[in-house]
């Protein structure tokens, strides 16, 4: 690479928050006309790098370079200044304002009429080939669409350097494929760009250069022709990995819960799920597919009793346990536990320390008024040896903890109840790998005990590999529920999309 | 038809102070802050402007001082909530023990210190702060009654309450300054300075705050100082945000009205004769209380409330 | 690349957070930040003429210098106390009840009804039945707040602020209709209270302190050791959690605050029927908004409220004391209030961050 060429160089970034080192003397360069993935595990210091080069942060130690020259970016607008654009995880968009409102926000000049923006935005739309209504309100965009807003705002700013933060994780394949053709675009216009991501496949789709952060350092870069996925992985975590899942074969499988004609709405008063239909058996793992948003959170909640379903039943025995309590439920005879996606804002209570976390389910046991806080002590004690959970100590409060020492946390309660059914909304979101295998692990052993698993995933590959059944999910309808076994990555892909096969439509026509 | 005049005219007096109070607290909310020391930055600003008008003899130094001294209130709460970043409802509350507090300490302070044992505004700063007279204008019947022979203070707060809505909806700043209290992490990232407009705009409200206290401590009591002169009505202004919906203009709107429902206490018609006074000083908070209910029944389509509201802003946060 | 500028100058510092710091660390950034609030009060009173020192001990000495004194001070930590542990219960779950004065209120007005009708009654009769009617008056008001919060989300802060003031203007309504002294040569006041319908004294003081030392062990054991304490803490701290654990939000939001307003409630019936001895506008005072602070400033321990109470007694009482010695306004009170939280306010920043300064910029050659 030549000096000239070099876009963003940083040299030995440090960062802390706390006693946290998030990022360890980091070197990272890209050019222009190239795009960089940065790849590494989650809490590997990935967003915080990208934080620095945009302003958001401000690096403890270190020196960035903006063309070769030193830099110091003490905020966004200095980023802006220097033509990085930072596309965020977490959008940074203000929901009451319109697109065109979202794009010319902080811009230097006067207001211009409600004619002028809007034909300026689609202008800009028409250059790079986006659509946006620009008067469209920011609440009632979909997803992609507020991607799109994204995307004009750093490209309105006149950005040559871009930075997307893991930006597939809420698209449709489709939706990715356009994107990438708007980066190659954007690549042979002469940005710089680096897209954040821990899907191997994308990164070697789209990428020139691959920079590898392991646990907050650096571990290298690598030309992305001269790599495969395994040399990546190896990279990312350390280690050689074997990335194979086991799957023990399903002991004694029933149907003990059969859900039928399953509807419920949103918040919003969308639907969330329409007419689903499907059975949950015993000592399986069902995976449940589906791009983000499609339903899930609205079907677990649902059959975990914590929101009210709009009609159809979930069946026990032919008696319907929606509408019923927890405490009604386990006298039926079937005790459920649920892991939720968000588990500091709902499967914990982020400011108490385990002992208190371990309460709230069986806080009511007992009698009297007070609580007795004995049991879910020794709990705690116990659950910290035989998980091996990393804490000060008991009483220190869960936020305070690692993603996957969390985790450890919630599932470990759960499965203390003894679950006849045990479901789990992204149990690996943001956990290592190493994290993440001992989930699967205890997932595994449930099942062999006979306990029925859902299995609420977004790593294909991991469904395929884990779970003896998938269930896709496509807007709020079952679009497919296949054997892991004998189908391919491809069918779920497009029954994610609503393309259901032919021989998918006749089987479920057949099982109405 | 008389009486009506004199109702609308002591309405238009009586709402002034609110609406200074209410646009300076407009300024606070738009950029997340709920300021609950409007009521304490009044009274600093009745004492200063008060105190200002009473040694420099200038009306526009009473103006001035008060201005400033709001400001200077502001400041205090602008560094704990913006750059401390200490919650909000406990710094607003103090604000208002510890203004009303020196308000009137200091109001007390210079009796005792005077040789007449009152203090009484010179008559120079009175003549002034009274109604303007404006040849021909003021004194055509009606119309000049209405419009023409009001105090400064009333011409000030329109013009005051008519550049901060165009200052907020109809200027890039305007633009920015909302998206601060509606997400500042946005505006953040689209390189806004959130610090610095938050400041200014809280500044600025305190300022505008102090000149409605000023009102409130030189005219109430016909320019002689009594303690607790602001005595509520910077809550009253808080809760006039809500009526106008966050909106300047409708600010001025509001505040009449509630300027209306203060004074009609004294204009009864035939039919309110027997209700008792109470009523009609309930009715602003009663109505402020209605219009709180409503505006959260119909939810997000009716009145918006700056979503960032109450909530301090750290960019580090993770 | 020319179109890059060099960015601006670093600031002259930022903010960091800070890894927790230990009790001990955080006692002694209060204890600085009282002692700096004193400091700054004791500067005001040096330019406004006065010797702080001779101030300062005339506050001690006013608290304190006689057993009328004292029970004074009392009088004034009585209802600030309660009136703290009654909004503590409320912020504990998250639920900003800014109302603490408007349900202090309606407790005394409450029991004032029984104290004005009934005087006759036989006394112990008559006392229970206005410490129930306080109860009910301060928890039905502030029930209201939470029926509209938990139906359509209701803003909480701005509607329990309405609600003050609707209750003080009840106030002026019954002392210049209804509840009129007709032997108050035409003031509107209400009259003041049979001695049958006082609280008693133990002694020498309203037994209201005995209510308040109750009720400070009673919220200390609710809160820490109760399964409703519990309830109230996991809806504080989320709401999403507490559905999951199954537990009725919108119950321990109704019962919470309806416990919360009760408390006040109790405040206004020690007010009125123990030091009062009657219902006036004044019978709250900003006692309701200073509990917020108590109650704030205590991180919601009763133990501190208690200690803290006493402290903002002592200052009540103190500067009435200043007032008639030096002639300076009791509301020097308040403003002393007012400086040491502002000092406590910034402290807790430097509790959570810090700020670090420029460090220098570091001579490193581009290749």
């Amino acid at each position: 690479m030549s000096q000239q060429n070099s876009a963003i160089r940083c040299s030995s970034i440090t960062k802390t928050f706390g006693s946290v080192v998030a990022n360890d003397s980091i070197e990272l360069e890209v050019s222009y006309g190239e795009i960089l993935a940065l790849l590494g595990e989650n809490g590997s210091g990935k967003t915080t790098l990208m934080n620095m080069i945009s302003g958001i942060y401000h690096p403890d130690e270190g020196q960035i370079y903006v063309g070769g020259e030193p830099v110091s970016i003490t905020s966004p607008m200095d980023a802006q200044n220097l033509g990085i654009g930072m596309i965020h995880q977490h959008f940074k968009l203000v929901e009451v304002f319109s697109a065109m409102e979202n794009i010319v926000l902080g811009t230097p000049g006067r207001l211009k009429s409600r004619r002028a923006m809007k034909q300026e935005v689609l202008d800009l739309c028409k250059n790079y080939g986006l659509e946006i209504d620009p008067e469209k309100r920011v609440y009632e965009m979909s997803v992609s669409e507020k991607q799109t807003v994204e995307i004009l705002k750093v490209l309105y700013r006149g950005a040559k350097i871009l930075i997307l933060d893991e930006p597939t994780a809420v698209l449709t394949p489709q939706e990715t494929d356009k994107l990438f053709n708007i980066l190659r675009q954007m690549k042979q216009q002469g940005c710089a760009i680096i897209i954040i991501t821990h899907k191997l496949g994308e990164v070697l789709d789209i990428s020139d250069r691959v920079t590898i952060l392991r646990k907050g350092k650096s571990v290298g870069s690598v030309e992305t022709a001269q790599v495969d996925a395994a040399k990546l992985t190896e990279l990312m975590v350390g280690h050689k990995v074997s990335l194979a899942i086991e799957r023990p074969e399903p002991v004694d499988a029933h149907t003990i819960l059969k859900v039928v004609d399953l509807t419920v709405a949103k918040p919003d008063g969308s639907k969330g799920l329409e007419d689903v239909n499907f059975r949950i058996r015993s000592g399986q793992i069902l995976g449940v597919a589906g791009v983000a948003g499609s339903g899930q959170k609205e079907l677990c909640e649902a059959i975990a009793g914590l929101i009210p379903a709009q009609k159809g039943a979930v069946l026990y025995k032919k008696e319907n346990i929606l509408g019923k309590t927890p405490d009604e439920i386990i006298d039926l005879g079937i005790s459920m536990s649920f892991v939720p996606e968000d588990r500091l804002g709902m499967g914990l209570v982020a400011g108490m320390g385990m002992t208190d976390n371990m309460l709230l389910k069986s806080y009511r046991s007992g009698k009297g008024p007070l609580v007795d806080r004995a049991p879910a002590r020794d709990l705690a004690k116990r659950l910290m040896k035989e998980l091996s959970i990393v804490t000060p100590g008991i009483e220190t409060p869960v936020r305070l903890m690692s993603g996957g020492n969390v985790q450890k946390v919630l599932l470990g309660r759960e499965i203390e109840s003894n679950p006849n059914l045990l479901i789990t909304a992204y149990p690996v979101r943001g956990l290592d790998i190493n994290s993440s295998y001992l989930i699967y692990d205890l997932l595994n052993k449930q099942k062999q005990k006979g306990v029925a698993v859902v299995f609420i995933g977004e790593d294909l590959d991991v469904l395929l590999e884990l779970c003896d059944r998938i269930l896709v999910l496509c807007h709020g309808r079952v679009t497919g529920i296949v054997d892991a076994k004998t189908t391919t990555k491809e069918e779920i892909g497009l029954m994610m999309t609503g393309e259901m096969s032919a021989e998918e439509k006749e089987k479920e026509a057949a099982e109405a | 038809m008389d009486m009506f005049i004199k109702f609308l005219v002591a309405a238009i007096g009586a709402g002034t102070p609110l609406l200074f109070g209410t646009v300076g607290e407009i300024l606070n909310e738009k950029v997340g802050h709920l300021n609950l020391g409007v009521e304490g930055m009044m009274a600093i600003g009745a004492c200063a402007g008060f105190m200002g008008g009473y040694f420099s003899d200038s009306f526009l130094v009473a103006l001035l001082a008060a201005f400033f001294a709001g400001m200077l209130a502001a400041l205090i709460y602008a560094v704990l909530t913006v750059t401390f970043m200490a919650d909000q409802n406990v710094a607003g509350l103090t604000m208002t023990i510890f203004g009303v507090g020196i308000s009137n300490f200091i109001g007390v302070l210079m009796i005792t210190r005077s040789e007449t044992g009152t203090l009484k505004l010179p008559e120079n700063v009175t003549a002034q702060m009274r109604g303007v007279h404006i040849p021909l204008l003021s004194d055509l019947s009606v119309v000049g009654e209405l419009l023409f022979q009001y105090t400064p203070f009333v011409y000030l707060g329109i013009a005051v309450a008519a550049v901060c809505g165009f200052y907020l909806y109809k200027t890039k700043t305007g633009l920015n300054v909302q998206a601060i209290g509606e997400n500042p992490g946005a505006a953040d990232a689209a390189s806004i300075p959130v610090t610095r407009w938050k400041y200014f705009n809280i500044l600025l409200g305190g300022g505008i705050c102090g000149i409605g206290g000023a009102y409130c401590g030189m005219i109430i009591n016909g320019g002689v100082w009594i303690s607790n002169s602001v005595n509520g009505l910077g809550w009253i202004a808080v809760a006039l945000v809500i009526f106008a919906a966050w909106k300047p203009h409708m600010a001025i709107l509001g505040s009449f009205v509630f300027g209306a429902l203060r004074v009609l206490k004294f204009y009864k018609v035939g039919f309110m004769a027997g209700w008792p006074d109470a009523f009609f000083d309930v009715l602003p908070f009663l109505i402020t209380a209605l219009v709180l209910i409503v505006t959260s029944m119909r939810g997000s389509k009716g009145v918006h409330i700056p979503a960032s509201l109450g909530v301090n802003y750290f960019r580090e946060e993770r | 690349m020319n179109e890059t500028k060099k960015a601006s100058r670093e600031p002259l510092f930022h903010v960091v957070k800070h890894a927790e710091r230990s009790a001990k660390q955080m006692i002694l950034f209060r204890l600085a930040a009282v002692l700096f609030s004193i400091l700054a009060g004791g500067v005001f009173i040096l330019l406004i003429g006065y010797n702080p020192i001779a101030v300062y001990g005339t506050i001690l000495e006013g608290a304190f210098r006689s057993k009328m004194a004292f029970q004074a001070t009392l009088k004034f930590t009585i209802p600030l106390c309660i009136c703290a542990l009654g909004v503590t219960l409320a912020f504990k779950m998250k639920f900003w009840n800014i109302g603490g004065e408007g349900q202090l209120i309606m407790g005394a007005v409450f029991a004032t009804f029984f104290a004005l009708k009934f005087p006759h009654w036989n006394h112990w009769v008559l006392i229970a039945c206005m410490m129930v009617a306080g109860i009910i008056g301060g928890g039905l008001w502030g029930l209201i707040a939470a029926l509209f919060k938990i139906r359509w989300g209701t803003n909480e802060t701005l509607l329990t602020l309405m609600l003050n003031y609707i209750a003080l203007h009840l106030v002026s309504y019954l002392q210049a209709g209804p509840w009129r002294d007709p032997a108050a040569n035409g003031f509107s006041k209400i009259a003041r209270f049979d001695k049958n319908a006082a609280l008693d004294k133990v002694l020498g003081i309203h037994f209201g302190w005995i209510i308040m030392l109750v009720l400070v062990a009673v919220i200390w054991v609710y809160l820490r050791r109760s399964k409703q304490g519990y309830e109230i803490s996991v809806v504080g701290e989320s709401q999403d959690t507490a559905r999951y654990a199954g537990i009725n939000v919108k119950k321990v939001i109704l019962r919470t605050m309806f416990l919360s307003g009760a408390i006040a409630g109790l405040a206004g019936v020690c007010q009125a029927a123990g030091s009062d001895m009657t219902l006036s506008m004044g019978v709250a005072g900003g006692v309701g908004f200073t509990a917020i602070i108590v109650a704030w400033l205590c991180h919601l321990n009763p133990g501190m409220i208690l200690v803290v109470s006493f402290l903002f007694g002592i200052l009540q009482k103190g500067s009435s004391v200043v007032q008639s010695t030096y002639g300076l306004s009791a509301d020097s009170a308040a403003v002393l209030q007012g400086v040491i939280l502002f000092f406590i306010l910034g402290s807790e920043f430097f509790v959570r961050y810090a700020f670090v300064g420029r460090r220098k910029a570091k001579k490193e050659g581009a290749n």
